[in-house]
């Protein structure tokens, strides 16, 4: 896994050089006026750091780490930023990958990643729980959480149930 | 067997683990102060755009009644009475577009544009239609622009926003409406215009029907010019347009029609007021 997310970080590089030519293309101060031509680029970045940041160190990224990682601004006022609900859409791309990654992890005999996932994912679920959202697409993507987060429990479950997750606690727990 | 636990899968036992994970998460942990901040950073925006949108609503209403008022203009005596009136209203709606100014300042104006637009549209309708009373003529953007230039208007104004006691200088907000703001609000000023000419046949006013059809002739022509390359709210608003000035050529037609059935002096009884009457004896 390590070797994977250096490579990973490696083709950032290529995508900061991008970016930056991109924030050539517009007057500093209209990107709202342009915004829509890459906001999902950019939450599709935002997934893609989270994902590697997760699987390096199995906490959340956060926006100013994010934007190093990207070569952009944390805030407006800074220059070319990322905005809160691009990085949250990206926040929650990654709750639905690591739904499906606590499902291969067991098939490929790692039994304690799923648990690993599962805390990480109830404390994100709780902190959603905190944002008075509009009915808008970040809205919608946020009432994907929970089945992402049903997926992960029934998981933990049916490790639970067949005392695998007690296996999995008391040494080998599977290799990447 | 297996497929009896099966069954239970969905049963209490995944809410009740669940209820336990969920106690066990730390309120103060680094992930969870973030999203306080994520709450409060997310419920400002909310709200300052529903602040706009609630100024954009007062600005559309009484753009709207000035709009009204403005019909009721006649060249009788109460005529700039009914100009001055207008005038104090539009001058209402400038103070609430100072306000919209004062929201964004700092703000990256397209964030909100679509909270302001519907009412700074209808703004432009409005005072591009006394413009027009006033002096048959098409107000520009950069006219426009100018009477939304705004500065402090009194000392406690200056102290309650920023903090910098040193300057003595006025604040200054202003608010530019872009183009497709003042094109939407054009498109929807023809349709007023139209109205007029309607009315002003009714009013006996022979004249204002033919130069509104050229005036509007103009600006349809000046539209035509920018066709299908503008965004699809000018496009759609160009189809009413040109229900509009067919209207307008349809009225004319008629006056010109059915003035060579009746002689014209008859024509003037039939139509004009007081003042009209008098010339056209003259004339003759």
């Amino acid at each position: 896994v390590p070797k994977k997310c250096q490579k990973a970080r490696e083709h950032f590089g290529t995508v900061r050089t991008q970016l930056e030519s991109l924030k050539t293309k517009f007057p500093t101060d209209q990107y709202y006026r342009f915004h829509e031509h890459w906001r999902f680029v950019l939450q599709r970045l935002v997934f893609l750091a989270a994902f590697v940041v997760f699987l390096e160190s199995e906490t959340l990224v956060t926006r100013e780490a994010v934007a190093e990682i990207l070569g952009i601004e944390a805030d407006r006022e800074r220059g070319f930023h990322l905005d809160i609900e691009d990085y949250l859409s990206g926040v929650l791309t990654l709750a639905s990958e690591l739904a499906r990654l606590a499902v291969n992890s067991v098939t490929a005999g790692d039994y304690s990643r799923p648990l690993r996932i599962s805390t990480f994912i109830n404390e994100l679920d709780s902190g959603f729980r905190l944002l008075n959202l509009k009915n808008d697409s970040l809205r919608k993507r946020y009432d994907g959480l929970k089945y992402d987060v049903k997926k992960i429990e029934e998981v933990v479950y049916d490790l639970s149930i067949r005392g695998l997750n007690k296996e999995a606690a008391g040494g080998a727990g599977g290799e990447k | 067997g297996s497929g009896g636990f099966r069954k239970r899968k969905h049963d209490n036992f995944p809410h009740g683990q669940r209820r336990e994970e969920k106690e066990n998460v730390n309120p103060s942990s680094a992930l969870m102060t973030s999203f306080k901040s994520f709450q409060l950073e997310l419920d400002t925006r909310h709200d300052k755009y529903e602040r706009l949108v609630k100024l954009s609503r007062d600005i559309t209403i009484e753009s709207k009644r000035t709009i009204f008022l403005l019909h009721r203009f006649t060249s009788a005596p109460n005529g700039e009475e009914i100009i001055n009136e207008s005038e104090v209203k539009l001058d209402a709606v400038r103070r609430k577009i100072k306000q919209v100014a004062q929201e964004l300042i700092g703000e990256d104006m397209y964030q909100f544009h679509r909270a302001i637009s519907p009412g700074l549209q209808e703004y432009v309708e409005a005072v591009s239609f006394q413009y027009f009373i006033k002096t048959r003529s098409l107000i520009s953007v950069e006219e426009i622009n100018k009477q939304l230039i705004f500065t402090a208007e009194d000392r406690e104004e200056t102290t309650n926003t920023t903090s910098n006691s040193h300057d003595k200088l006025p604040h200054t907000w202003s608010l530019k409406v872009t183009p497709v703001d003042y094109l939407l609000g054009v498109a929807d000023l023809t349709g007023e215009l139209m109205r007029l000419c309607i009315s002003s046949v009714g009013n006996g006013d022979i004249d204002t029907p033919f130069e509104l059809s050229q005036f509007l002739r103009q600006i349809y022509d000046g539209f035509t010019f920018i066709g299908n390359t503008g965004p699809y709210e000018v496009s759609k608003k160009l189809y009413t347009l040109k229900q509009s000035l067919a209207k307008v050529e349809n009225a004319c037609y008629t006056l010109k029609v059915r003035g060579s059935e009746i002689p014209k002096h008859m024509l003037a009884d039939v139509f004009s007021t007081k003042t009209e009457l008098i010339d056209q004896e003259e004339g003759l």
